[in-house]
């Protein structure tokens, strides 16, 4: 038993499953306070990072002034996705609207790598030193910082959620858009703004995996890796989102350890989360925060 | 998705067995008929080029057929319909290449197997409905993926597989234009099993339970046998339609039958009209030639200041995803009920010329 490996292992899908529980909290996010499934939410943290870095090498734009402009223009994305293509489709059944957020994953994968090529592009380094001592183990500074970033974003949302105006007129729409409306919340503004702040969320979290692994169109596979996290843990929990993100990720890296040390099948890390999304759907198909439908006639 | 069909003044159904006809009107029977004799001289008067088109047409359109009985008869959404094909087109090459069993009953069989996959991957849908069976395909794309990476023996691993060439009484059908008439068969066949398929109680059931499930339900419709059992035919179509790519290719390799190409499988029966079983022909025609159709663009462009600005000359294969997702969007934005509804629009239009009402 390599206890090294294991404890490396372990420390990456930690760091790992927070950045999944993010996106799949802004995921989440967007499914609760609207209903859309959104397929494209990887490609959200694809365009961030690529603003980003083109901020930060083609225009030569230091990391402080960068960041906040990579925020404001993923702000403005996600209100314009949200008018110009998903507000015609409310009403329309699932599958369209499913359908919808699928093609714009693809055209926003096709155009990125139109404009930024299709190779890994490394991101310039934000921190002096690479690595702190923890206990003995070596961790890379920007582990440390990934994880301290999606602490604050976690808390940030928990914040916006419990105490803001607007957190709460979201959670008053999420739960029942009719009885929002007639209390005077604009139901329009709450879908624009959940979407903003999806895409907000999951820009940040792109940059910081294009900061640790640097940027290319693989980052889009982050979208994919919500889904077991947000089975796991309630296709309408934030909370569980988050748990099933890191769960997922540990998860993950649990199954690479185990793979390489013992049973050399290869590869085995990128498919477990499926396999977990399965048993999940077969035993408890509600996942473990998730509301139960009830249907009544 | 209502299909109107417009009745010629003075037809009236007294029966239901009249009621129920594939052809509403001789005229279209006929029509129909001629069409496929038509075809059936493609092969000498076409050039290579739009054979191999037509050939693709028929292979995936047999595929997105599966899709439709799927998604638009059962209404449940599934993401992983390339996984079946790709899953068809290996089985069909494992038995003719390890079976002593002619091609062309390995194709029908490679339906049969496929379809006891999409049964297994199907049985959540049991439980489950909307977007947790949709998450539930994409797991089946993903996890078949991984499968055909992983079994060599199956799948030839690195080195594709190869699949022996259909073969009919001893004699092999080698060329685009003797297996154009293998396809068209095919089509013709599987299509009018499933129009048949939607004239019985198995077929109104499977509408029933898109319509109304709770409804179908009390009426005594058994909802985890008709949603397993849409899983199975859908799987069976991919199957056979996968079958049919891999001995028309003759060699088949993991690539292509990825999350993308089932994306593709939904643009064609969105695009084609969602529950229309000639508009998945159409939309399958659609989405086969859109890809070609920015070929010919980027040819048309070449040297001018677009293809400059946009190097599209290297960049081929994104215009083309660009292209294939926009139209998506547009379509879903635009025309809802697909080119079928438009078709029914046109046909309409002429019938009731001089009045348009």
């Amino acid at each position: 038993m390599n206890f090294e490996l294991l404890a490396q292992l372990l420390i990456y899908g930690f760091v790992v499953g927070t950045l999944y529980g993010v996106v799949a909290m802004s995921f989440v996010l967007i499914y609760k306070a609207t209903q859309v499934v959104n397929f494209a939410q990887g490609e959200l943290l694809l365009i961030g990072a690529w603003v980003c870095w083109a901020l930060l090498t083609k225009f030569q734009v230091p990391f402080w002034i960068g960041m906040p402009i990579t925020l404001v223009f993923m702000f403005i994305f996600g209100v314009l996705i949200q008018i110009v293509i998903l507000r015609p489709m409310i009403g329309e059944p699932i599958i369209s609207v499913i359908m919808v957020t699928i093609a714009l994953s693809t055209v926003f994968q096709a155009v990125m790598k139109w404009i930024f090529g299709v190779n890994l592009q490394p991101f310039p380094p934000v921190f002096a030193t690479t690595t702190v001592d923890f206990f003995g183990l070596k961790i890379q500074t920007v582990y440390v910082m990934s994880l301290i970033v999606s602490a604050l974003m976690m808390l940030g949302m928990a914040y916006f959620f419990k105490a803001s105006k607007y957190g709460l007129a979201m959670r008053a729409t999420a739960f029942n858009q009719q009885v929002a409306q007639s209390l005077g919340i604009s139901v329009k503004n709450v879908f624009a703004v959940a979407w903003a702040i999806s895409a907000v969320v999951s820009a940040v979290a792109g940059v910081v995996v294009a900061v640790v692994n640097g940027v290319s169109s693989g980052l889009a596979g982050y979208g994919i890796k919500v889904f077991p996290a947000v089975i796991l843990g309630g296709l309408d929990s934030v909370g569980g989102a988050v748990l099933g993100g890191i769960i997922i990720g540990l998860l993950e890296n649990l199954a690479h350890f185990v793979d390489s040390e013992y049973l050399h099948w290869g590869n085995l890390y990128e498919v477990a989360p499926f396999y977990v999304l399965i048993i999940v759907l077969m035993i408890k198909p509600y996942g473990l925060f998730g509301t139960k439908d009830i249907e009544r006639i | 998705m209502a299909t109107h069909t417009l009745i010629p003044a003075g037809d009236f159904r007294t029966t239901y067995a009249a009621d129920t006809t594939i052809f509403p009107t001789a005229m279209s029977r006929n029509f129909a008929i001629l069409g496929i004799v038509l075809i059936c001289f493609a092969p000498m008067v076409l050039s290579q080029y739009w054979l191999s088109i037509l050939i693709q047409i028929g292979i995936f359109g047999i595929a997105a057929l599966g899709l439709n009985i799927l998604v638009g008869f059962t209404g449940q959404i599934s993401i992983g319909h390339a996984a079946f094909f790709g899953f068809g087109a290996f089985t069909s090459a494992y038995l003719s290449n390890h079976f002593p069993i002619p091609v062309f009953f390995t194709i029908p069989l490679a339906g049969v197997v496929t379809a006891v996959v999409g049964l297994i991957f199907g049985l959540p849908a049991a439980r489950l409905k909307g977007l947790y069976l949709v998450i539930a395909t994409l797991a089946a794309q993903y996890i078949l993926l991984d499968f055909f990476g992983r079994a060599d023996w199956f799948t030839g691993g690195s080195v594709p597989a190869s699949a022996k060439p259909f073969s009919l009484f001893g004699t092999n059908l080698r060329g685009d234009k003797q297996y154009f008439y293998v396809v068209l068969a095919y089509v013709v066949v599987c299509f009018l099993l499933v129009t048949n398929l939607m004239r019985t109680r198995d077929g109104r059931a499977l509408v029933a339970v898109r319509d109304h499930y709770l409804s179908a339900e009390i009426m005594g419709i058994n909802l985890t046998k008709y949603r397993t059992l849409s899983f199975g035919l859908a799987a069976f179509f991919a199957g056979v339609g996968g079958a049919l790519y891999a001995h028309y290719n003759q060699v088949v390799s993991n690539e292509g039958f990825g999350i993308d190409r089932s994306i593709i499988f939904l643009a064609m029966i969105i695009i084609g009209g969602i529950g229309s079983i000639m508009g998945t022909l159409m939309g399958t025609a659609f989405m086969v030639l859109l890809p070609e159709s920015m070929e010919w663009l980027s040819v048309a462009l070449r040297g001018s200041g677009i293809d400059q600005m946009l190097a599209l000359k290297n960049n081929i294969a994104f215009l083309r995803e660009t292209a294939i997702g926009l139209i998506i969007v547009i379509f879903l934005v635009f025309e809802p009920d697909g080119l079928a509804h438009r078709w029914r629009q046109i046909k309409a239009y002429w019938k009731l010329y001089p009045f348009s009402h």
